[in-house]
């Protein structure tokens, strides 16, 4: 058995009111990586900020054991002097600045107060090339996708000599490809001997790179799973996770009465705001159906949010071509989401801290601010009726607060992503686009919302499903689009798509070009 | 929901403050602050920080963003009303519109800009804050000698703005102006009754009896207090009126409205209210032009007080009402205030101003000192709520 670089003992954390961490303990071997899976809330953010020394010493409970001696981090900086460093899920590049400028913040090389921009790059190009960036260091972030800013990310962990590396859902911002090389990337450093933890919620990733699996629950470390032949059932990780039996991921759609088409979109082009040459949307058409809950699967800037931004009130592009009909009747928008949300569609977004949520605001106010007209007689606000509406559909979709009166940024992410579709829901749309509708909430959140899902379609209402994930995608919606390069590139009913028939159809597509 | 003595405390913290302050003041100046004259001065006084403050926390909540302008264009409005009324001979009637008219046109312009051609609003107002005292000092030695016009004589325009209602002699109890203040108290304490009353027959949430009970008593008791000393002072002063209707009107908006309220999610979250529905550039617009009409009402009053027009009038008046604002817990970076916090903010700093006054203490330190209570406010502000979490 390897040596143990990594004890966690008896942690306990306590906040105001809360205990996040119950005498958690973590092993760790050397050499390995370890990932620690668990629904959000769970604590192994606030785990992963211990260690760090995010929180202090002394401000926790229970010993850390690295390398056999105790550790006392005060700060982020005590633990990256023994070689523990922790990749946040959110990047902490700042844009405007160079890839050798990033890595080297707070950490610049030089002397004194003088920086040497020579050996700055020339190390840095060192490291890019360690992760596979073929990008001068000398290139500014923002001209870089977000698959390549992960790479960064991790660059500029090597360069601070990491020998614990930390990757808090390093893939939660990426498409497929991007996230099998980043963990290929974890492969490879495994061989050097690195040992990596790894929080995620993609049970496929967990399977695939992950030598231990710890499962994280309500504050307590539940169980650890060895999974050395990388063979774990995605099943048995879920049951430690919500502590039951999950029999089935996706409720059953039942009794589904697919009507009339509802809203149809031809030859769909659209160009990018700020670069018009570029073609974002190339002459897409689809089409969906009341009570159909149609997927469009895609990766990540397949031109998929373009699409569904462009048709909600042109809220995105320029130089928008085609005909959209609804009802049957053309119809052209204006270019403002008002003028969508008065034809029924709501487009509920897939960045709900970005440009979903006012999270300064309560529940209340944001249940119902796409429909406040309803609410109000001569643009005076009927506070008793907006305080009913939000309380139903607190109750409706099981929002867990105490109250509408909450602050919508204190909120979990699941609960977050309920509050954005309350809003969409009480703007009483026929036509729905969801936007990757679970992405960052947990298993049991997810669950919910697909049953919101099918609770819309039901009704009567046009369901679009917008999803990088294809379980969800195969298990949700009764018709899929694919897209890929900004084009739709096949259709097909869910009844004949798997997952292999829909990559084949990609990468058909991707020759084709 | 109780809340507990501590919360009930937080929550009104800045209130606390300005009773100590003034408790100070009061030991300091040996009572002289609680003279009738005291009051009415501080109304007087301050009353174009109340009402510029309305529109400034328009325009901050949101998203932080200020007019840097007001005050300047206090004084070239002040200089072209005086023009109109005094050197061209117009009716005091057609004077006031005319000034109305040229504000609005400045709203629009303003508003245009900021809100449809995305030029910043610190820098769009940064603009006419030094433009217009140029203009304005230009206007008033171009049309008299000693660079200042006086409306001494324009009775009908000094009656709306700044004279007295139902004027008696001093230190005779006006009693029109204690009727006033007896409806007032007895207005606000049933409407904290009713609403409570309301509250519990809808099952919502509402405050103990206790706490409305002694909520109404302190209110009934400073509306009063102010009635009484107002009525020893002389009667009420026509530009509490045009204070109070402001506080009214932007408390209504802020709170009831769906333009208050889309003020607040603009400031909140600019792309989320864009997506939602809400015409984010019309709320722009509308902060600045809303400012616009608020500086000219200003300047009536303030034109009205000094009785001329002079080319140092609303000097440092943006200022004073982004103090107000932020004093009274109003956000700098949008979505978040009160009016009721800014009229407590406006109010601590006027009676710290005639405070400092009374007790003769040196102008260039009343500056400083009210730079320190700016800072010490804000940062007592952010710390007490840093606690709290």
């Amino acid at each position: 058995m390897a040596k143990i670089l990594l004890e966690m003992k008896n942690i306990t954390k306590e906040f105001p009111g809360v205990k996040a961490l119950d005498n958690v303990n973590l092993q760790v071997e050397e050499g390995e990586i370890h990932a620690l899976v668990g629904e959000n809330g769970a604590g192994k953010s606030t785990l992963m900020n211990v260690l760090s020394g995010i929180y202090p010493h002394g401000t926790y409970t229970g010993d850390i054991v690295y390398d056999g001696k105790v550790c006392n981090f005060h700060t982020i900086k005590d633990s990256e002097a023994k070689g523990i460093v922790i990749i946040h899920q959110e990047l902490a590049l700042v844009p405007e600045m160079s890839i050798g400028e990033n890595m080297y913040l707070g950490n610049e090389r030089g002397f004194k107060a003088r920086i040497d921009w020579d050996t700055t790059y020339s190390e840095a190009d060192r490291y890019l090339k360690m992760v596979g960036l073929t990008e001068s260091s000398k290139v500014l972030v923002k001209e870089i996708g977000t698959g390549k800013q992960q790479l960064v990310e991790i660059a500029k962990a090597l360069a601070k000599k990491a020998r614990l590396l930390i990757l808090d859902e390093p893939t939660s911002s990426l498409n497929e490809e991007d996230s099998r090389a980043l963990l290929d990337l974890m492969l490879g450093f495994k061989k050097q001997g690195m040992t990596m933890i790894i929080i995620t919620h993609k049970l496929n990733e967990v399977s695939y790179v992950a030598d231990k699996i710890t499962v994280v629950r309500d504050g307590s470390t539940i169980e650890t799973i060895d999974n050395a032949n990388h063979d774990i059932d995605e099943d048995r990780i879920i049951r430690g996770m919500v502590g039951r039996e999950i029999t089935n991921r996706f409720p059953k759609r039942e009794g589904v009465k697919v009507g009339d088409i509802n809203m149809e979109v031809e030859h769909w082009t659209v160009h990018h705001p700020l670069y018009p040459e570029r073609v974002v949307v190339n002459d897409a058409s689809l089409y969906v159906r009341k009570g159909e809950v149609v997927g469009i699967y895609g990766l990540m800037g397949a031109g998929r949010t373009e699409l569904a931004m462009s048709i909600f009130g042109q809220s995105y592009g320029l130089l928008t071509q085609g005909t959209l009909k609804i009802d049957g009747k053309d119809v052209r928008l204006k270019k403002s989401p008002m003028d969508a949300i008065r034809h029924k569609i709501a487009y509920v977004t897939e960045d709900r801290k970005g440009n979903g949520l006012i999270l300064s605001q309560s529940i209340k106010v944001n249940t119902s601010l796409a429909n406040l007209n309803a609410l109000s007689t001569a643009s005076v606000i009927d506070k008793d009726k907006e305080y009913q509406v939000s309380e139903e559909y607190r109750g409706k979709l099981k929002i867990k607060t105490p109250s509408v009166e909450q602050l919508v940024g204190n909120l979990s992410g699941g609960n977050q992503q309920k509050v954005l579709l309350a809003k969409w829901m009480f703007a009483e749309p026929d036509i729905l686009i969801l936007d990757e509708p679970t992405r960052g909430i947990d298993v049991g959140a997810k669950y919910e919302i697909y049953c919101i899902i099918n609770d819309l379609a039901a009704a009567g209402k046009s369901v679009i499903v917008i999803s990088s994930e294809l379980p969800e995608v195969l298990g949700m919606s009764d018709r899929i689009y694919i897209m890929n390069a900004s084009r739709i590139v096949g259709e097909m009913k869910a009844s004949e798509a798997t997952q292999e028939n829909i990559m084949a159809q990609i990468l058909r597509s991707g020759r084709g070009d | 929901m109780k809340k507990s003595f501590s919360e009930v405390l937080k929550d009104n913290t800045m209130i606390i403050v300005l009773v100590v302050v003034y408790l100070f003041f009061m030991w300091q100046t040996k009572g002289s602050m609680f003279l009738p004259m005291n009051f009415n001065a501080l109304i007087t006084q301050n009353a174009y920080v109340y009402i510029l403050a309305c529109g400034m926390l328009m325009c901050m909540l949101t998203g932080g963003n200020i007019d840097l302008s007001c005050g300047s264009f206090v004084c070239l409005l002040g200089a072209i009303g005086a023009y109109f009324m005094v050197v061209r001979g117009l009716s005091v009637g057609l004077s006031i519109a005319l000034m109305l008219l040229i504000g609005i046109f400045y709203g629009c312009v303003l508003g245009y800009l900021v809100a449809y051609i995305n030029i910043p609003p610190w820098i769009a107002t940064l603009a006419g804050y030094l433009a217009f005292r140029g203009l304005g000092t230009a206007v008033l030695t171009a049309n008299s000698k000693t660079g200042s016009i006086s409306v001494k004589t324009m009775d009908s325009f000094l009656k709306v703005f700044s004279g007295k209602l139902f004027s008696t002699k001093l230190n005779v109890l006006n009693k029109p102006c204690m009727m006033v203040g007896l409806a007032a108290a007895v207005i606000i304490v049933l409407s904290n009754v009713i609403s409570r009353a309301m509250k519990l027959k809808k099952g919502y949430v509402a405050d103990s009896a206790k706490a409305v009970l002694i909520k109404s008593v302190l209110q009934a008791a400073v509306i009063l207090l102010v009635s009484y000393k107002l009525a020893m002072a002389g009667g009420i002063p026509t530009v509490l009126i045009w204070v109070v209707a402001a506080i009214l009107i932007y408390s209504f908006i802020t709170e009831k409205s769906t333009i208050g309220r889309h003020f607040y999610v603009v400031g909140g979250n600019r792309e989320a209210a864009f997506l939602s529905g809400v015409n984010t550039r019309w709320i722009m617009f509308e902060a600045y032009l809303n400012m616009a009409i608020l500086t000219v009402v200003t300047t009536w009053v303030v034109l009205a007080r000094f009785q001329a027009a002079n080319s140092t009038a609303g000097t440092n008046y943006e200022m004073d009402a982004i103090s107000a604002c932020v004093v009274g817990g109003v956000s700098a970076y949008g979505g978040a205030g009160k009016i009721t916090g800014m009229v407590v903010g406006a109010t601590l700093i006027g009676v710290i101003n005639l405070g400092m006054s009374l007790m003769n203490i040196d102008a260039n330190y009343q500056k400083v000192v009210k730079g320190i209570v700016l800072l010490g406010a804000v940062a007592f502000d952010i710390i007490s709520k840093k606690r709290g979490r």
